[in-house]
């Protein structure tokens, strides 16, 4: 399928979260013609749509007084980028060679000997998505009781006992938001104390259904055909336990999707992506927003901002190139 | 939606998969689950590109819990492909449409 197109494209949008598709919306309305290549479904990894795909009520994006689903933000956003000429493929990127220009970007078959695309500029938002924690069992039980979208699958736990695993803001979302369906929310974490901030421990804290054991880790997830315990080892002690659950949430953090970058980009020990003077990389003509560089903020409305930076940067990168480089 | 695909509920779902002429691909979605919209075009695709040779059965699990706990679905999506009446395989989360081809092409 992934055919070899010959023309040099002005730019190129690798990912299509909120910052992906917000650089699609102001390329297209200065005429640069983007392609996105947005990525492939996965319920697992990166996904067209970004991590907004996994949730539900977006409460904090302005201008939707009564918040918006997050799967409806991100079709709105993708239809708005078309809107303005933005051509959008479902693709994920293979390899990228950012040693010459015009850059040489493969979909498909990375040993093919020609790349799929070329473009004078690559804008890079191909985000970050959710550490798994690499015990035995988790792969096995994927989608039998372990999970990573509680949106999803919380439903499938009515009246269950239920584990989340993690102490950030997501993680405690995610209790919230699995309190409504299962019977009990056991909140496990490494640490004595949450990282969450304030407003979200309290709610976690002043909610019935959930509860907490500190200073533990998962060492293995145990179940023949769906999930039926968790084996724990207390951190501060060593004392090994079990837990009974139906349902494992991981909530453990994200780690960017740089992958394909590695030795082209330059990135930091977590592997974010480092920008500096609005989006530019390390390579002239290379640009990146959102989550693959900001390990800091994280939000929707952050990473469209810096999508809109990457644009604009583009725009004036373009301007300055001469005509056939 | 083409005339390949139709809507599984739980009281048609026994009669539909007995009484289809071609193997079955049961989509288990739900109106709130991001990935399940992300897959929902693409069986779209595969449904009209393979007409008479897989039907593609939508099954929302809000309305439809019980056939969702008979074949013990955990999470959304969840596609399983039903042959002369019984299930003969199954595939969890959101993947490409090259996966999904590749995964139900043999049993076709």
């Amino acid at each position: 399928m992934p055919n070899t197109d010959t023309s040099v494209r002005e730019v190129i949008i690798i990912g299509s979260g909120p910052a992906g598709l917000t650089a699609a919306i102001y390329c297209a309305r200065a005429d640069l013609r983007p392609l996105v290549l947005e990525g492939e479904p996965s319920s697992t990894t990166d996904q067209p749509g970004g991590q907004l795909m996994l949730t539900t009520d977006i409460e904090n994006f302005p201008g939707f007084v009564d918040g918006i689903m997050g799967p409806e933000l991100m079709a709105n956003f993708r239809a708005q980028a078309q809107r303005f000429g933005a051509e959008i493929e479902t693709v994920k990127v293979s390899k990228i060679d950012l040693s010459s220009r015009p850059f040489r970007i493969w979909v498909g078959d990375p040993s093919a000997d020609e790349p799929s695309h070329l473009a004078k500029s690559v804008i890079v938002a191909t985000g970050a998505q959710s550490l798994m924690l690499g015990v035995p069992g988790e792969m096995e039980l994927l989608g039998h009781g372990v999970s990573t979208c509680a949106t999803c699958d919380g439903f499938f736990f009515r009246n269950q006992p239920i584990a989340v695993i993690g102490g950030g803001d997501s993680a405690i979302e995610e209790a919230m938001f699995l309190s409504k369906f299962g019977s009990s929310v056991t909140l496990i974490h490494r640490r004595g104390e949450l990282r969450a901030s304030k407003i979200m421990q309290e709610r976690a804290r002043s909610n019935e259904k959930i509860n907490f054991r500190w200073n533990s880790e998962v060492t293995r997830i145990i179940g023949e055909t769906k999930v039926t315990e968790l084996a724990l080892r207390d951190t501060l002690t060593g004392e090994e336990s079990v837990l009974a659950v139906d349902g494992c949430f991981i909530a453990i953090g994200h780690s960017p999707n740089t992958g394909l970058f590695k030795g082209q980009l330059d990135m930091d020990e977590a592997g974010y992506l480092t920008t500096h003077e609005g989006s530019h990389t390390n390579i002239e003509g290379v640009f990146a927003c959102g989550d693959v560089q900001d390990s800091l903020y994280r939000q929707a409305i952050t990473a469209a901002g810096s999508g809109c930076m990457a644009a604009i940067d583009v725009e004036h990168f373009l301007e300055d190139i001469p005509e056939h480089s | 939606m083409s005339d390949s695909t139709i809507t599984i509920t739980d009281n048609t779902f026994d009669e539909q998969i007995k009484t289809s002429s071609t193997p079955v691909l049961v989509d288990f979605w739900a109106e709130w689950c991001g990935p399940c919209k992300m897959v929902a075009p693409i069986l779209d695709e595969i449904a009209s590109e393979n007409a008479g040779k897989v039907t593609i059965g939508k099954l929302n699990v809000d309305d439809n819990i019980r056939t969702a706990q008979r074949f013990e679905v955990m999470s959304i999506p969840t596609m399983i492909l039903f042959k002369d009446g019984e299930p003969v395989m199954r595939i969890v989360g959101a993947k490409s449409k090259t996966a999904l081809l590749a995964d139900i092409e043999s049993h076709l």
